[in-house]
């Protein structure tokens, strides 16, 4: 154990140099991340005011949430996103298959997976500590938008909770999708459609508890609300006692089962392999 | 007493293969049918290396050498048949095999583009467990022999094909295998690089005995190093012998070059053999392997001649012959296989 335990360690290491090579990139990029924050206020602000026909914007209610909650509620999907989201992940195994790379996990006494993992963990440490700053900045500057403030110390805790499996659920996920790279070369076109159900089954476009009937089931079933809308919704106490327990619950449910469909992926994927690119 | 550090029996490897006729037609036909074809990269390989070989694969590009060099490193899994490479099935890809072997591919990368090499040289002490003080004094034997101790601080990125090829094999080396498969170590590399690899090769493999494969075009890498050749031909080995073997074999003729007094070339030089070229003072003359003595005889009473040297062909050529004879025989499934010489 403590072998692996220096093993992972130096891959950590190793990953957040790799990182850090390309420092003026990502902090640019990183930046870049926050613009969208403003169309999006400025979006909801527009709907908002359309929708208010004569009384105040601050009475104005759509399917139950305010211009205020709207706003609360895509700053802290921000933040689930920040966790969730993998850039380049299943691409990047894709193409690994594709040009041969991946031989490099079959060949060395190293899991994948793991090594993935590790990788992934690094990039996101450099990416909070250059977005902290900028997040504290833009939720100081928002600051209106949440009236109750901080939450429960036991709510926090299952907040960071479902933040943690949002990663991993996101990283296994993303993991699984590349694994069909053994199977179909190009991932590319997969992941796009992937990348919108993300988009609007996440919550990330809108809280997914506004959808009605049919589409309101499919996103409850379906683990993708653990990505974005769910951390936010424990936030904003949306969901509290037995459901939060319950949900937290499910959470972790999804993570183990993708943890072990993106190995059993691997296996049979590699047994498939037949060594593309010399 | 030696040891048989790889056995391969009837080791075959067939791969499907979509084939899509050229034209925007065939694509879209291929959207709903799709033909496969069967590629049969290795079919039916029996070897045994001996601990401590320096074995060289010849063959002509898609032959299946790189094939067999995967099934050995348990990249791909085999169609049929067995493999044991020091005693365990290469496709299991157990830790304890991949402690133990090390595969070089000429037109891969390994290490982390953007880091020193240094950086991917810890890591693999971690990953192959390496003791620390063992990995420091292998890393600066390796270092050393392949003068680049002063580039490991570079990122990989940043050094020539050579140098990178030279921090390639330090890596591989780091954790001491005890088997060694070389897939084109030299490719792309000029001359005096391709030297520099090869001597270290041959010295390294010679003082730690290290069981070696290698797969090569360049004819200067096998003859400098392997012993054994073993040509695979449209998957299968058709030639398992020593270079000697080969020479004997498909060296039919020699090579004559003369060197006249008067740097004036008599024109009556074809009755001899025949005239490869002619550079005044010089010329280069193929004879027969058996006629040489009495030939050159005939020369030299003949013509002014101030120098001679008498050479094999170029080991390219013969190989080429052997190529081609292959290429003859298989439609009569004839094989070339000859007993394995010292």
């Amino acid at each position: 154990m403590p072998a692996r335990t220096a093993v992972w360690w130096t891959i950590l290491r190793i990953s957040l140099e790799e990182r850090l090579v390309y420092r003026g990139d990502f902090a640019l990029g990183t930046l870049m991340r926050f613009l969208p924050i403003l169309t999006q206020v400025f979006l909801w602000w527009a709907v908002f005011t359309a929708a208010s026909t004569g009384q105040s914007i601050d009475q104005t209610r759509i399917v139950g949430y305010s211009y205020h909650d709207f706003i609360a509620y895509y700053l802290l999907t921000m933040v689930s996103r920040a966790f969730s989201s993998m850039p380049g992940l299943a691409s990047g195994i894709a193409r690994d298959i594709r040009d041969g790379t991946v031989k490099k996990y079959l060949i060395q006494p190293i899991d994948m997976l793991s090594f993935l993992l590790l990788n992934r963990m690094a990039h996101k440490v450099v990416y909070y500590t250059v977005a902290t700053l900028p997040f504290a900045f833009v939720f100081y500057l928002c600051g209106d938008f949440f009236p109750n403030g901080w939450p429960e110390p036991q709510v926090m805790a299952a907040y960071v909770a479902s933040l943690l499996m949002a990663f991993l659920l996101g990283f296994f996920l993303e993991a699984t999708i590349g694994m069909i790279g053994f199977w179909f070369l190009e991932v590319s076109s997969l992941l796009f459609v992937y990348m919108l159900f993300n988009f609007f089954f996440s919550g990330h476009m809108f809280p997914i508890d506004m959808l009605p009937g049919f589409w309101g089931e499919v996103v409850r079933i379906i683990p993708l609300q653990y990505l974005a809308y769910f951390p936010a919704a424990v936030f904003l106490g949306k969901v509290e006692g037995p459901e939060l327990i319950q949900g937290l619950w499910i959470q972790f449910a999804w993570v183990v089962l993708f943890m072990f469909t993106s190995r059993a992926a691997f296996h049979l994927g590699v047994r498939r392999y037949s060594g593309f690119g010399g | 007493m030696t040891m048989a550090v790889v056995e391969i029996e009837s080791l075959a490897k067939s791969y499907r293969v979509y084939q899509k006729a050229e034209g925007l037609a065939a694509s879209v036909a291929g959207l709903f049918h799709r033909k496969y074809r069967t590629v049969e990269a290795v079919r039916g390989i029996d070897l045994t290396v001996e601990a401590g070989e320096f074995v060289a694969f010849l063959g002509p590009n898609g032959a299946g050498k790189t094939t067999t060099l995967k099934l050995l490193s348990g990249v791909i899994n085999p169609t049929s048949g067995t493999a044991r490479v020091l005693g365990h099935v290469p496709w299991r890809r157990e830790n304890a095999y991949r402690r133990r072997f090390a595969l070089v591919m000429g037109q891969k990368n390994q290490l982390w583009w953007d880091l020193p090499a240094a950086e991917s040289f810890r890591l693999h002490q971690q990953i192959y467990r390496i003791d620390p003080a063992e990995f420091d004094r292998t890393r600066d034997e390796l270092t050393g022999m392949l003068a680049i101790r002063n580039l490991l601080s570079q990122p990989v990125r940043e050094l020539s094909l050579g140098e990178r090829m030279k921090m390639e094999l330090t890596a591989a080396l780091l954790h001491k295998p005890d088997v060694l498969f070389l897939d084109e170590p030299t490719i792309g590399l000029d001359v005096v690089a391709q030297y520099k690899i090869q001597d270290f090769l041959k010295h390294y493999q010679r003082e730690r005995g290290i069981t070696t494969l290698l797969t090569s075009h360049y004819m200067k890498d096998v003859a400098a190093l392997c012993r054994r050749v073993v040509i695979i031909t449209h998957g299968r080995i058709m030639f398992d012998g020593s270079l000697a073997q080969i020479v004997d074999r498909f060296g039919g003729h020699k090579v004559i070059t003369l060197l006249f007094a008067d740097g004036h070339i008599p024109g009556d030089l074809g009755v001899y053999g025949e005239v490869i070229s002619e550079e005044p003072p010089r010329a280069k003359v193929r004879v027969d392997r058996g006629d040489v003595t009495a030939t050159l005889g005939r020369i030299l009473q003949q013509h002014p001649v101030v120098d001679v040297n008498v050479e094999d062909p170029p080991l390219e050529e013969m190989i080429a012959e052997v190529f081609s004879q292959v290429d003859e025989s298989a439609g009569k499934d004839g094989e070339l296989v000859v007993g394995r010489g010292g």
